[in-house]
């Protein structure tokens, strides 16, 4: 009789819980940083599959998105005046914050979500960058602030364009100056303000070609690049002085 | 069109740079400096991370000094034993200052280290060379008879002297040894030659002839920026060779042009030009150092 129980239970919760379940994918997985790189568009389109049909009479239904850049701890300082001259004094350390954040989605986020979801999945500026003492929250703001300002923090929304409440689609875009590494692609289905589903994928950032190239050799070979670095500076100083003796001469 | 960085890490635009490198090869041209002290506050000014700025310009300058040496060696206007001296100096100047910029880039103080050594040196050669060039002007008005130099200083009083046969002189190598010293703390710390505290130095301390001092300055400041160059890159990595590529470009173009503006100038409006431009950077620098700035935070290099 239990295990009858048991059963028609997990059959509910199944229905309750898998009735919606997004996928999506990405028009590209990786971004090549190059010679000549300008920031890069990413599209990323998804659908809502279900195992009924769409229930009308449920709440409304949204989709998030949700794009973060591999987190780094994060020096933030912070200038004060000595005498007269303004100098780096206090600092503080950000643990794990994102180097790079933006949202999507279908609608303002407060309205989409609950604060508890918001808060159980560091989802928003105001939870994916935390401080550990609450003092610092002037540190917090200047971290957001700043990275808002090369770009690397979205300030708003991106839009994202839910049809017949089963494709969507939007454009993700990647600034100039994104750093290396994996970036998260979250997307979330949210009906009535709770996440029934997601679905992750990942971006990965990578220096190409010729950057490539010089950025490990200045890293790993840092003698053989130094050495390099002289060397195309004496020649082009020979090429310039005997170009410009010929001119004259 | 842009053009990523590999070491700053972000994007400028080309033409921007070999503009830049451009205006200021044209200002070293008409005024026969090496044009350090003003290209690496124009890069601060376009947002280059400070300490890539400095690193790179020394690169740079190594380009611009070898191709200005080898006209002098031609002529014979180096003087080899005393570029040594000074180059033996210059060497241990930039040893010290590399670490010194190394220990102040972990503090999150070498920003202000760099603009202050600007704000100070820029506002002392300006300053003197303003004065010093309305004063020629004013005597080339009137002219009075020149002052006696005097041959006896207490330079000559310093053990360990040399002789060097090319600047005619027998003096003691320790005056060399110091200036060369103090120029290869400044081409670590601030990305420039040094040749603008040099050779005032080398004419008034050690009283070198004028027709050997520019050769023989350009033959240490190759030594020491390389030196300098290979310290930033191993310790610091912050040599940008694509940003130093982009700069020589305009920078040997701009060398020609000025030199040719150069000579249909007078020597006094050059010089004086030259002080006003120079007293320019200094005060825009000094402000940002003084003025209450929008922003009072910034992001430092964190551990990963």
């Amino acid at each position: 009789m239990r295990i009858i129980f048991l059963i028609i239970g997990l059959f509910a919760a199944t229905i309750a819980n898998a009735q919606e379940t997004i996928v999506s994918e990405l028009s590209q997985d990786g971004v090549s940083i190059t010679a000549t790189f300008d920031g890069s568009e990413i599209f990323l389109f998804g659908a809502i599959k279900r195992d009924a049909p769409l229930n009308l009479s449920a709440g409304k239904l949204d989709v998030i998105i949700e794009v973060s850049g591999p987190p780094t701890n994060t020096l933030v300082r912070q200038k004060e005046r000595k005498i007269i001259i303004w100098v780096n004094a206090e600092s503080v350390e950000m643990e794990r914050a994102p180097s790079y954040y933006s949202i999507a989605a279908t609608g303002p986020l407060e309205e989409l979500v609950s604060e508890s979801e918001r808060s159980l999945r560091n989802l928003g500026l105001d939870y994916a960058v935390r401080v550990a003492n609450p003092e610092d929250e002037e540190f917090r703001e200047a971290v957001i602030r700043l990275h808002q300002k090369n770009g690397t923090y979205a300030t708003e929304v991106t839009p994202v364009t839910l049809t017949e409440e089963t494709l969507f689609t939007t454009k993700l875009a990647m600034p100039v100056n994104v750093v290396e590494g994996e970036y998260t692609v979250k997307t979330m289905l949210v009906r009535d303000r709770q996440v029934i589903s997601t679905s992750i994928s990942t971006i990965t950032v990578r220096k190409t070609g010729v950057e490539k190239w010089l950025y490990d050799l200045a890293h790993e070979q840092a003698f053989i690049y130094g050495l390099l670095s002289l060397a195309v500076a004496l020649l082009a100083g020979w090429t310039a002085s005997e170009a410009f003796r010929r001119i004259r001469g | 069109m842009q053009i990523y960085l590999p070491i700053a890490e972000m994007s400028v635009n080309i033409f921007l740079l070999i503009g830049l490198g451009g205006m200021v090869g044209i200002l070293s041209g008409m005024f026969g400096v090496g044009g350090g002290f003003l290209m690496t506050p124009l890069l601060f000014f376009i947002g280059i991370p400070p300490a890539v700025a400095v690193a790179t310009e020394a690169n740079q300058i190594v380009a611009s000094s070898f191709s200005g040496v080898l006209a002098h060696v031609k002529k014979r206007t180096v003087d080899f034993k005393m570029g040594t001296v000074l180059l033996m100096g210059g060497l241990l100047g930039a040893a010290v200052g590399v670490q010194v910029f190394k220990y102040l880039k972990e503090i999150g103080q070498v920003d202000l280290l760099i603009t202050l050594s600007y704000v100070v040196f820029l506002g002392m050669i300006g300053g003197l060379m303003f004065i010093e060039s309305l004063g020629a002007i004013r005597r080339s008005k009137n002219p009075a008879p020149p002052k006696k130099v005097k041959r006896h200083t207490w330079i000559h009083g310093l053990p360990l002297k040399m002789r060097f046969r090319t600047s005619n002189l027998y003096i003691s190598a320790i005056p060399p040894f110091v200036v060369g010293a103090l120029v290869g703390v400044l081409a670590a710390i601030m990305g420039v030659g040094g040749g603008f505290i040099m050779v005032p130095a080398m004419i008034y301390i050690l009283g070198m002839p004028t027709k050997v001092v520019i050769g023989t300055s350009l033959f240490q400041i190759i030594f020491v920026t390389a030196f300098t160059t290979m310290m930033h890159a191993t310790q610091n990595y912050t040599v940008d060779a694509v940003l130093a590529l982009l700069l020589l470009l305009g920078g040997v173009i701009g060398a020609q042009i000025g030199t040719r503006i150069g000579v249909k100038m007078k020597a006094e409006q050059l010089r004086i030009l030259l002080a006003i431009m120079v007293l320019g950077v200094c005060l825009k620098l000094g402000l940002d150092l003084v003025l209450t700035p929008s922003e009072l935070f910034s992001i430092g290099a964190g551990g990963h």
